[in-house]
């Protein structure tokens, strides 16, 4: 282990860390107190220049309560949902499918037969860090086409098609570390290549399952660019993008625009102390396990 | 002999084409859905892209269905070449590239101050990871109440340094400070780095938590070995911890460099690419402020930005790329 663990310096040190940990946290997480405390208090502390101090008044209920009734935010909320969670189903199903083939099989070109599961495997990860200014105009384009410009549906087919990309990464390198004999004695056992895949490997990735479940419910959640290139109004636009418009509306009042911020964070910060086990085992990439 | 050979090949025959090809359609059909998907939202738009940016096009199409846009070959380029806004984005870039280094270190720093077992660190790493977790629309509307000369926390932390309330005959209190507080965002000169700093703030939680991950799996007996052998503090750290941290700084890097260069939630949500004449520009942002302009759409010389922007990329995706290649072909 390293650094020396504390417990075998002296007292000294082991007190003066056990109380540095804490303060450190404060300092580190000082901004968002800062804004928490914000945003339960009246709105006259602020102008009157009462920002650090005891709020005259905790309006916690109120505040938020106000946001969620005065603004489109539940509306917004509800968009977010209704994007994320579809994403996150299509954009994990498409990979589990794609990451088996590339992990467990030649994959040959039609007439040429030349295995092509890396390159193929390195396009998938190559375009999950494309930037996405390259693809704008052109998905922009696709979605109006479609009919779908300013849907649920144009942020669901995008990211769902985008996030393969990482997922595939995932789920590939997962399904590469499970044993192949597995897969093998059922081949022998006449098992076709579907129910392996549905009977034997998809049991055994649950855990890879969930690791991208939360991550990239974490990631479309908190995705603002393409919300505001796809989306233009309150009927499709997810919390995110919504901040814009309650910032319109709450110029003046800071309590009550931070309560908003504040709100938009929660549901991640949920799903993470949930689930923060899956989330780190994702974000590290099974790279460092 | 001759007579089972030409069994087997009639029997060879009479399976379907499913059925001889088997092993060469499976891996297709399970990947077909993903390759396709893959295919038209992010592949295809690449080249797409690329060949807009040779394009004059303001996005529209005549009503018969045909395209508008001009042909104009390197054109979009050569306006780059003299368009002070896109220097000026590209400097930030490479600000925001370099300042953004400092995540790794900084992250590995509190990973190394977390690293020990006491009661409720669990509970504490989290915490310190939290900033991560926030969307950064969210961090963005932090730092900028945050960086505020009036309300925020750094306007009241000069107050408190060096400013003085005075009280005037009539009895009317107002500060009089000796250097007026900085109005962070406001400056053209400085609002770049305060925004890079807040985007530090998630990224060296991410770093934080890679080198945690990282440092779970140092081997002790080399530590031990190592310390038998007197090295502790910094040389143990350089030649015996950080070796081992090898992949750990690799995904960091990585992640942090492209990071930097997508930065573009943080720019729009706390300048919007001012003050002055996009002085907080980057090339991400600044492709979306051509390409969907209020002043009329300009999606080639938007797709030109972009291209830049790519290309850049595409060095670090190269090189992510065969590092990624050689370990499939060392397995």
């Amino acid at each position: 282990m390293f650094p020396k663990p504390i417990q075998k310096s002296g007292t000294l040190t082991r007190n003066s860390y056990n109380i540095l940990v804490p303060v450190s946290l404060v300092i580190w997480l000082l901004p968002l107190i800062a804004i928490f405390m914000t945003s339960i208090r009246p709105e006259g502390d602020i102008t009157s220049g009462n920002v650090f101090g005891v709020p005259s008044d905790f309006l916690l209920i109120e505040n938020y309560g106000r946001v969620l009734v005065e603004t489109e935010a539940l509306k917004f909320f509800w968009n977010s949902l209704l994007i994320t969670v579809p994403t996150v189903i299509l954009s994990i199903s498409l990979a589990c499918l794609a990451g088996y083939a590339l992990a467990i099989y030649r994959v040959p070109l039609p007439f040429v037969s030349s295995n092509v599961a890396v390159p193929l495997f390195l396009l998938f990860v190559a375009g999950n860090f494309v930037p996405f200014q390259i693809l704008m105009v052109p998905v922009r384009n696709l979605t109006s086409n479609l009919g779908l410009y300013n849907t649920i549906w144009a942020l669901i087919l995008f990211h769902g098609a985008f996030q393969t990309g990482f997922c595939t990464l995932f789920m590939r390198n997962f399904i590469k570390a499970l044993p192949y004999e597995l897969i093998e004695s059922a081949r022998i056992e006449g098992v076709g290549e579907f129910k392996i895949f549905w009977h034997i490997v998809l049991p055994l990735v649950r855990p890879a399952l969930a690791a991208l479940a939360v991550l990239i419910f974490t990631f479309i959640w908190n995705e603002y660019f393409w919300a505001t290139v796809l989306t233009t109004d309150e009927s499709a636009k997810p919390i995110t993008a919504g901040m814009e418009s309650i910032k319109g509306q709450y110029l003046t009042s800071w309590s009550l625009y931070s309560a908003a911020a504040i709100m938009a964070a929660v549901p991640p910060v949920l799903m993470f102390f949930a689930m923060q086990k899956h989330f780190i085992a994702g974000l590290t990439l099974g790279a460092v396990k | 002999m001759a007579l089972s050979s030409s069994l087997e090949n009639r029997e060879f025959e009479n399976r379907t084409f499913f059925q001889r090809n088997r092993m060469a359609i499976v891996p297709w059909v399970f990947l077909l859905p993903a390759v396709l998907f893959f295919l038209v939202y992010v592949i295809i738009p690449i080249f797409q892209s690329l060949w807009i940016s040779l394009y004059e096009w303001d996005g529209l199409y005549r009503p018969d269905g045909t395209w508008t846009a001009q042909w104009v070959g390197f054109e979009n380029y050569a306006k780059l070449w003299t368009d002070e806004k896109f220097w000026t984005s590209l400097r930030n870039n490479i600000a925001w590239l370099l300042l953004f280094m400092l995540a790794v270190p900084m992250g590995l720093f509190i990973a190394l101050f977390l690293n020990q077992t006491v009661t409720g660190m669990r509970f504490y790493k989290s915490l310190f990871f939290f900033p991560f977790v926030i969307s950064q629309v969210v961090v963005g509307l932090i730092f900028g109440w945050f960086y505020n000369p009036e309300f925020g926390v750094v306007g009241q932390i000069w107050k408190f340094l060096f400013c003085e309330e005075v009280i005037n005959i009539v009895g009317n209190v107002s500060t009089r400070c000796s250097v007026e507080p900085p109005a962070l965002l406001a400056s053209e000169e400085y609002a770049t780095y305060g925004i890079i700093a807040a985007g530090l703030w998630p990224q060296i939680a991410y770093c934080m938590i890679l080198y945690l991950t990282g440092l779970n799996n140092v081997s002790p007996d080399q530590i031990e070995a190592a310390r038998i052998d007197g090295a502790k503090g910094w040389r143990m750290l350089w030649h015996v911890v950080l070796p081992q941290l090898k992949p750990a700084t690799f995904i960091a890097v990585v992640v942090t460099v492209i990071g930097a260069l997508r930065s573009f939630d943080m720019v729009a949500i706390m300048t919007a690419g001012g003050p002055g004449v996009g002085s907080t520009n980057v090339l991400a942002y600044y492709m979306y402020e051509a390409a969907l302009s209020e002043f009329g759409f300009r999606y080639g010389y938007g797709s030109a930005i972009a291209s830049v922007l790519f290309m850049i990329m595409l060095m670090y995706i190269s090189y992510f790329l065969f590092r990624m290649y050689q370990d499939e072909r060392g397995r």
